[in-house]
């Protein structure tokens, strides 16, 4: 014991393999994925679509068990969906249409008997404040355009306080001006608050800008190709002269020509 | 220009080179109207009420005057002695209390057809067996019209409420069973994970998430059953709705047409037609503003 063995992951995934059963077909999507997360990791998992980074992140959210491998959180391993780790979709209707705003963020809070009446107010009102909603606390979400339902979601996610966050291509529905403009605010709130989350997504430059760590995924059945740092302003990387994004694409890309995604940045 | 629109011309199939500009732009208050109140006019207009009031007045306009060239009550009534004949009836005391009859009757037969679905949704949501068993059940049972059933209630349950009671369970049943059931169904899976992200599970989820995201359906089903229950009532009565010694609206309009009083069977007809209209403008209406329509679920 005289070595301290680093700091203990937050999220261990180890040798993780997922199937799911379609109509017709048993699908492998992950095969052997293994990762760490640590707290307040920015953890990017990028990959094209079909790599099964959703079905990953749908596994860590306890809503469906490996075939082959393990998922632990603080040590204690995931069984089913919880409170400690919180959701935010890509999709518009993860709100409540019967809610509004406040009563959305205080759902979460009371459903998952985290805080009730007056305790749960201020909690909600905290967090719908930190996304610059104070003002739409009292309307219903279908008033909200698309941007604003997606900070929404994510101050529901936040106040719960969640050991991590789990972020499943947030923006993806957004157009490219708000999109650019929802992932810098993601970036203010976690310097408020360094919560840890892990994102997916499929553009390579919101991971660039979004993570300090991204793990790479081959196409289908989805396996681990890497794991890089990001500094979130895509240097250029002195041993080989180009830079990350471009390096990514490289690595992700390169036994296959793919239409390279255009995303203004920077 | 001239010059400019020399050098603006291209080569064959690339666009004209132009200058970049940048302006500004003026502030709304310099626009004039940007946001202006409509006429008095207009907002009348608007009105749904204001416009179906409208066709209605020309509806009895148009009545009142076939009547009157016609000139025989045995065929048409006038709409002025049908409303007399409505009006003596209400003042009589007649009109209402075969309303309080009938609308007393199918209160407790939707109840019990409500309590039913409920049941029979809340198998089919628990298994697949029980969700077979519906399925199999509607789609059988939500062709068949009620009122053919009436003839077997009689044999089973005899002249009285209860055979109508029965018939009416049989109206509402499936088409709320299957509009809960279906609108269940189609509740989106990203909400139910929501719910479970949340902790809740079992009957916390169906609360909390199922049933107030399949609301409109249940609406749905709520407003068929109803418009099924109210016809077959009536229906049912025009057969047999004196046995239990007070009659209904439909018994109402059976009897006032053998005694060939036909503005009483007119008025008859209408208040079958006021209590529809009240129950679907008034109540099922203020109950989709406060919910459905306030959440945006349904325009």
């Amino acid at each position: 014991m005289s070595v301290p063995p680093g700091p203990v992951p937050l999220l261990q995934v180890d040798g993780v393999t997922l199937q799911y059963k379609t109509e017709k077909h048993l699908v492998t999507a992950t095969y052997r994925v293994s990762f760490d997360v640590h707290r307040a990791d920015r953890f990017v998992v990028l990959g094209p679509s079909g790599c099964g980074k959703s079905t990953l992140l749908k596994a860590v959210g306890g809503y469906m068990a490996p075939t082959e491998g393990s998922m632990r959180l603080k040590g204690a391993p995931i069984r089913a969906p919880g409170a400690d780790r919180v959701f935010v979709f890509q999709e518009f209707d993860q709100l409540l249409p019967w809610k509004t705003v406040k009563q959305n963020v205080m759902f979460a809070l009371e459903s998952s008997r985290k805080m009730r009446g007056k305790a749960a107010e201020a909690q909600a009102m905290r967090y719908i404040e930190k996304v610059n909603l104070a003002k739409f606390a009292d309307s219903y979400p279908h008033t909200l355009s698309g941007g604003m339902k997606q900070r929404v979601a994510i101050a529901r996610a936040l106040a719960m306080e969640p050991d991590i966050l789990l972020m499943d291509e947030p923006f993806a529905a957004l157009d490219a001006l708000t999109r650019r403009k929802m992932q810098d605010e993601l970036l203010a709130l976690w310097a408020d608050t360094h919560f840890t989350v892990l994102f997916v997504t499929h553009s390579i430059p919101e991971a660039v800008l979004i993570g300090n760590r991204i793990l790479l995924l081959s196409p289908h059945p989805g396996q681990v190709k890497g794991e890089l740092n990001s500094s979130g302003d895509d240097p250029v990387d002195p041993a080989t002269g180009r830079k990350l994004s471009d390096r990514i694409h490289e690595i992700l890309f390169a036994d296959r020509v793919e239409e390279q995604e255009v995303m203004p940045h920077g | 220009m001239a010059s400019t629109r020399a050098a603006a011309q291209p080569a064959f199939g690339l666009p004209p080179a132009r200058p970049e500009y940048l302006r500004e732009v003026v502030g709304g208050r310099d626009i004039g109207v940007v946001q202006a109140p409509l006429t008095l006019w207009q907002r009348l207009a608007n009105q749904s009420w204001l416009r179906k009031g409208l066709v209605l007045a020309v509806i009895a306009a148009g009545w009142e005057t076939y009547a009157r060239h016609l000139n025989n009550e045995l065929l048409v009534p006038t709409f002025s002695s049908t409303l007399e004949a409505f009006g003596s009836g209400f003042a009589s005391g007649e009109i209402p209390e075969k309303m309080l009859n009938s609308v007393t009757l199918l209160l407790k037969g939707y109840g019990a057809g409500l309590l039913l679905a409920t049941v029979f949704t809340s198998l089919a949501m628990m298994s697949r067996l029980g969700n077979d068993l519906l399925d199999t059940l509607t789609s059988a049972f939500n062709p068949l019209p009620a009122i053919a059933l009436l003839p077997l209630a009689l044999i089973w349950f005899g002249l009285g409420d209860r055979s109508i009671i029965f018939v009416l369970v049989h109206s509402v049943l499936w088409a709320v069973a299957l509009n809960t059931h279906s609108g269940f169904r189609s509740v989106s899976n990203t909400l139910r994970m929501v719910g479970r992200n949340y902790g809740l599970r079992g009957p916390r989820l169906i609360a909390k998430i199922l049933i107030p995201a399949a609301f409109p359906s249940i609406l749905t089903g709520l407003k068929i059953g109803w418009a099924f229950a109210w016809r077959t009532l009536i229906a049912a009565e025009l057969v047999f709705g004196v046995s239990s010694g007070k009659g209904g609206l439909g018994w109402y309009i059976y009897e006032h047409k053998n005694m060939l009083d036909i503005p009483a069977v007119f008025a008859g007809l209408f208040t079958v037609i006021l209590i529809g209209l009240v129950v679907e403008n008034l109540i099922f209406r203020n109950i989709e503003g406060a919910t459905v329509r306030r959440w945006g679920m349904q325009t």
